[in-house]
């Protein structure tokens, strides 16, 4: 832990916050989600570090999307809170670029390629304002960065999974934001895509962004991402991947959904 | 097409077609959303709030019954809401209990009253007076220009106008916040983007329009121009601009065919009397949408295979 | 008033309101029914597109008859001629539905608007013809049981009794294919062919009840009977009985009403019965209710945030959250000035040695049946047996100080 500052005291006691988790990019503490009856997160507490390439892992219905939307602060929270750069995430959503999973939108809509990423500008453009052709230039790049160009003109339902996740990817990119949160952003697609995401991804992390993942192909966690959050309702594990990446602990997560055999593929460190 | 038709044709037929953009625009919106029938369920709950706006004013002025219309339309969107999340109950299941209930509590409560010194009936609220909204005072195309006779118009015309430049306005303000919500609701929510706002605000809008239209043209042009003019738009295009351009023109070429239809077509054929100009609007709105179901452009969901080959 | 309603109630209001009230109760019935399955395949508003496109096929039906010098009133003319309308409206939706990108609710709303407002052209043109003055054909729209004919009355009774002998008939298939398609086709059943059946049982419910209740409220009947009874159970088959028995019930109450008094109109009174119905079981139903669902939902955030403020003592971290200090204080387990009290200390060890217990045990027994039942609030001692704890206590060298503090 980094060395902690003592702020102000409460009842007597000193309230401490660590040094590092006040200017995280995504602090989460003990976040509580439930739907219905059955808590979809329990407690989870957890702070990602800047400039991190985070991976979120668990079992299906373990609560990884259901993280990423409490960490944008747009479902309800029974108990705890989010905190993005050291303030409430309610008033920090102007950082924060999200990607959602490309199956929940309905892809039939009438817009172009080129009308989804400027959906990206929003924040910018408010109600009225004008596109700029500066603005207009950005979204190009956008979807050059992503290898999509040349297909601004493109009906989005003529798109392949794999190039309706860029255009997402390129939407996020728009938004100029300084944490990315991205839901299944390789779910369904080709190899070239996963390919060029990760470059995008990666070229992120090296401009000094953070971003988070949920993901949930345990043989490229290791090559595509430096922070591991394990969870399966609750928090399993967190830490740099070379920690916490451990059969041990992908057992705790994965109880025995996942065989031991494919753990043994995975040739993770012994514990 | 002198004197007599800017007497007798002129103002009913622009009603219609201000009814009919007015309620084509938040339609655009509603079918995207997969809530076409929240249409339905407006134009349902219209009659009991013009009954129940009645029994407290006792008398039949406009502005009262309109109130008590948008109140009835407001209550019913929030009743669904409620049954659909308290409940859990799915949401045309949910329309469905609360426009039956609160349309029967209409009826009942006109059966009740006593009607019979004053025009408020059923038949009135499905199928409006289109036909009587007659510029009596008008002389011919140049009375347009004449202040004095421009004083007399319907006051049905200067209310529908209103609504629909507002409609309008109020579509061109918000369209970006109702684009981006209706497309991919979880992602406008991240942008900050108060997206059960929007939603609400659209059916408010889809009620103001349902309740200054079925005045003057009755329920059934309401439901039938929320849905048919923007979906065969969709079908016509695939961006969401031109779907919008599309229906209007759609809701505005219904409006007057259906009034000509309606007024001259039963001459055409050797009958007397015209027929119901709100149900052939209706109707002739149907059948550009059954032309457009086989031959728009865009008419195909594009299939899985299609996709793969791109 | 009431001797009225009463005398209705034992079918003492004479011949035809007797048959008004068996057939309202019949129809009930088979659209409580019939509508519970159309509700559990999400499909309840193609009820309201069958019903409204009935109009133009009574009117047309009408037209035929006079044409033919008949009389245009003939009722089983008349609902001939709204079957083969609705059922036209009926595969106009399925058609758009399958072959044009738009979805069914805008299918839905197309048919509905479009078929009533023809209907609404073809009455004015009947208006129009000489022995159409006095058609009555509006009667259509809300009902009217005033003044109906004994025949009538009969054809709406034989109607009634043939379709809930349907519904009994095919309760099997269709209620096997409401709940769980992919299964029913596995069993070698035609799923398509059953929901071809329910349509066709809803139609023949909306053409009995035209005449009752009108062809704008009948949707009521099919659609608000099977909402209540969904209150009430969890299980296809119950809800189907129930759903039939609000439906009946609604029918019989409804038309009794009605009869003890000239202006109740039969319709209105009957869903407005059916509503009433719907209104208690939404907030009153054990399960699903509002009041019982609130009340849960405040006890089980309490629980969540009494754990979560145990574990919290137990770690020696700071609480932050108000409603966790309000709930520990409440219990007794903290005290104002924000120390963990002597029973709060032992709670708080307790529920960690759970946590740790938990651990253990879904490392240890790694099937779902066990990993399921961990949602973080169920005691340890509520799913394994004593042997089984004894045997994760021995991988928890902590777990053995703390039980000096039970």
């Amino acid at each position: 832990m980094q060395p902690a500052i003592t702020l102000a005291t409460e009842y007597g006691k000193a309230v401490e916050i660590a040094a590092s988790d006040d200017q995280s990019p995504l602090a989460i503490r003990e976040l509580t989600v439930s739907y219905g009856e059955k808590p979809a997160l329990f407690s989870v507490d957890t702070v990602i570090p800047a400039q991190s390439m985070t991976a979120i892992v668990g079992p299906n219905g373990a609560g990884k999307s259901t993280l990423l939307k409490a960490a944008l602060g747009i479902v309800p929270r029974l108990s705890g809170n989010v905190q993005v750069f050291g303030e409430p995430v309610e008033e920090m959503q102007d950082k924060i670029a999200y990607v959602p999973q490309r199956a929940s939108v309905d892809w039939d809509f009438p817009a172009r390629v080129l009308d989804v990423v400027m959906m990206g500008l929003y924040p910018q453009l408010g109600l009225l304002g004008f596109i700029k052709p500066s603005q207009k230039k950005h979204v190009m790049e956008c979807l050059e960065r992503v290898g999509m160009a040349e297909f601004a003109e493109r009906q989005i339902g003529q798109l392949s999974g794999g190039q309706q996740q860029r255009v997402f990817l390129a939407r996020a990119l728009a938004q100029n934001a300084d944490l990315y949160l991205l839901d299944e952003p390789f779910a369904g697609v080709d190899a070239a895509t996963e390919k060029a995401i990760i470059a995008v991804l990666q070229s992120l992390k090296e401009n000094g962004r953070t971003v988070v993942c949920v993901h949930h192909d345990l043989a490229t966690v290791a090559d595509y991402f430096d922070h591991l959050l394990l969870v399966n309702i609750r928090k399993i594990a967190d830490g740099p991947i070379s920690e916490v990446f451990t059969s041990e602990n992908l057992q705790a997560t994965y109880g025995g959904r996942l065989a031991s055999t494919h753990i043994d593929q995975l040739k993770l460190p012994a514990s | 097409m002198g004197a007599e038709f800017v007497q007798l044709s002129l103002t009913p037929m622009l009603i219609g077609i201000l009814a009919a953009i007015a309620c084509a625009l938040p339609g655009n919106f509603l079918i995207l959303r997969r809530q076409a029938l929240i249409g339905d369920a407006i134009s349902h709950v219209v009659l009991p709030g013009i009954v129940v706006a009645f029994l407290i004013t006792g008398t039949i002025s406009t502005w009262p019954m309109i109130f008590g219309a948008a109140a009835a339309s407001i209550l019913a969107v929030i009743i669904i809401e409620a049954i659909r999340r308290f409940g859990k109950i799915e949401p045309g299941a949910a329309m469905g209990v609360t426009f039956t209930s609160m349309f029967a509590a209409g009826v009942l409560l006109l059966e009740q009253s006593d009607t019979s010194s004053v025009h408020i009936d059923v038949e009135h609220a499905l199928y409006g007076n289109l036909e009587s909204l007659i510029w009596l005072e008008a002389e011919g195309w140049h009375s347009l220009i004449d202040p004095a006779t421009l004083a007399t118009l319907p006051d049905e015309l200067t209310r529908m106008a209103a609504v629909a430049v507002l409609i309008g306005i109020g579509t061109w303000i918000f369209w970006r916040p109702l684009k981006i919500s209706t497309f991919d609701e979880t992602f406008a929510g991240s942008i900050a983007i108060p997206v059960s706002a929007v939603g609400f605000g659209l059916v408010v809008s889809a009620a103001v329009a349902a309740v200054a239209a079925f005045d003057a043209v009755g329920s059934i042009i309401v439901i039938a121009m929320f849905i048919c003019p923007p979906a065969a738009a969709r079908l016509m295009t695939n961006r969401l601009e031109s779907q919008i351009m599309w229906s209007i023109l759609f809701a505005t070429l219904s409006a007057i065919l259906g009034y000509v239809f309606a007024g001259y077509g039963p001459q055409w054929i050797g009958l007397d009397n015209a027929v119901s100009a709100a149900g052939m609007i209706a109707t002739v709105s149907g059948l550009i949408l059954a032309l457009a179901c086989f031959l728009a452009p865009h008419r195909k969901r594009l299939g899985a295979a299609e996709n793969l080959g791109q | 008033m009431l001797d009225g309603i009463l005398s209705a109630f034992f079918l003492q209001s004479g011949y035809n309101a007797t048959l008004v009230t068996i057939g309202a109760c019949l129809l009930g019935i088979a659209a409580g029914t019939s509508g519970t399955f159309l509700f559990l395949r999400k499909r309840a508003l193609i009820s309201d597109a069958v019903a409204h496109a009935t109009l133009p096929g009574v009117a047309i039906a009408f037209i035929i008859m006079v044409f033919f010098g008949g009389d245009g009133r003939n009722l089983v003319g008349l609902l001939l001629g709204s079957a083969i309308s609705s059922l036209i409206g009926l595969l106009a939706v399925g058609w758009i539905t399958k072959y044009t990108r738009l979805a069914e609710d805008a299918a839905i709303g197309a048919v509905l608007s479009v078929f009533f407002g023809a209907g609404i052209v073809l009455l004015t043109v009947i208006q129009s013809m000489s022995s159409g003055r006095q058609a009555g054909l509006e009667g259509f729209l809300l009902g009217s049981t005033a003044g109906m004919l004994f025949q009538d009355a009969v054809t709406i009774a034989i109607g009634g009794v043939i379709a809930v002998l349907a519904v009994f008939t095919l309760r099997r298939p269709m209620t096997l294919a409401a709940f769980d398609p992919e299964y029913a086709t596995s069993t070698g059943q035609n799923v398509y062919r059953t929901d071809l059946a329910t349509m066709g049982l809803v139609m023949a419910v909306t053409v009995i009840g035209l005449k009752i209740v009108g062809l704008i409220l009948i949707v009521a009947m099919l659609i608000i009977p099977a909402v209540t009874a969904r209150f009430w159970s969890e299980r296809a088959e119950h809800v189907v009985i129930l759903a039939g028995l609000f439906g009946g019930a609604a029918g019989y109450i409804g038309s009794a009403i009605s009869a003890s008094a000239p202006d109740l109109p039969t319709g209105p009174i009957i869903v407005l019965v059916s509503f009433a119905l719907f209104c208690v079981s939404l907030f009153f139903a054990p399960e699903r209710g509002i009041f019982s669902a609130l009340l849960r939902h405040r006890r089980f955030q309490l629980l969540v945030h009494r754990r979560q403020g145990l574990l919290a003592i137990a770690h020696g971290e700071r609480i932050y959250d108000p409603l966790t200090l309000s709930t520990l204080r409440k219990a007794g387990f903290l005290r104002a000035d924000g120390v963990a009290t002597d029973s709060g200390a032992a709670q708080a060890s307790k529920t960690l040695r759970d946590e740790r217990r938990w651990k253990v045990a879904r490392g240890i027994y790694q099937d779902d049946a066990v990993s399921n039942l961990y949602d973080g609030l169920t005691p340890i001692e509520a799913v394994l047996t004593r042997d089984q704890i004894a045997e994760i206590d021995r991988h928890i060298p902590v777990a053995k100080q703390v039980d000096g503090d039970r």
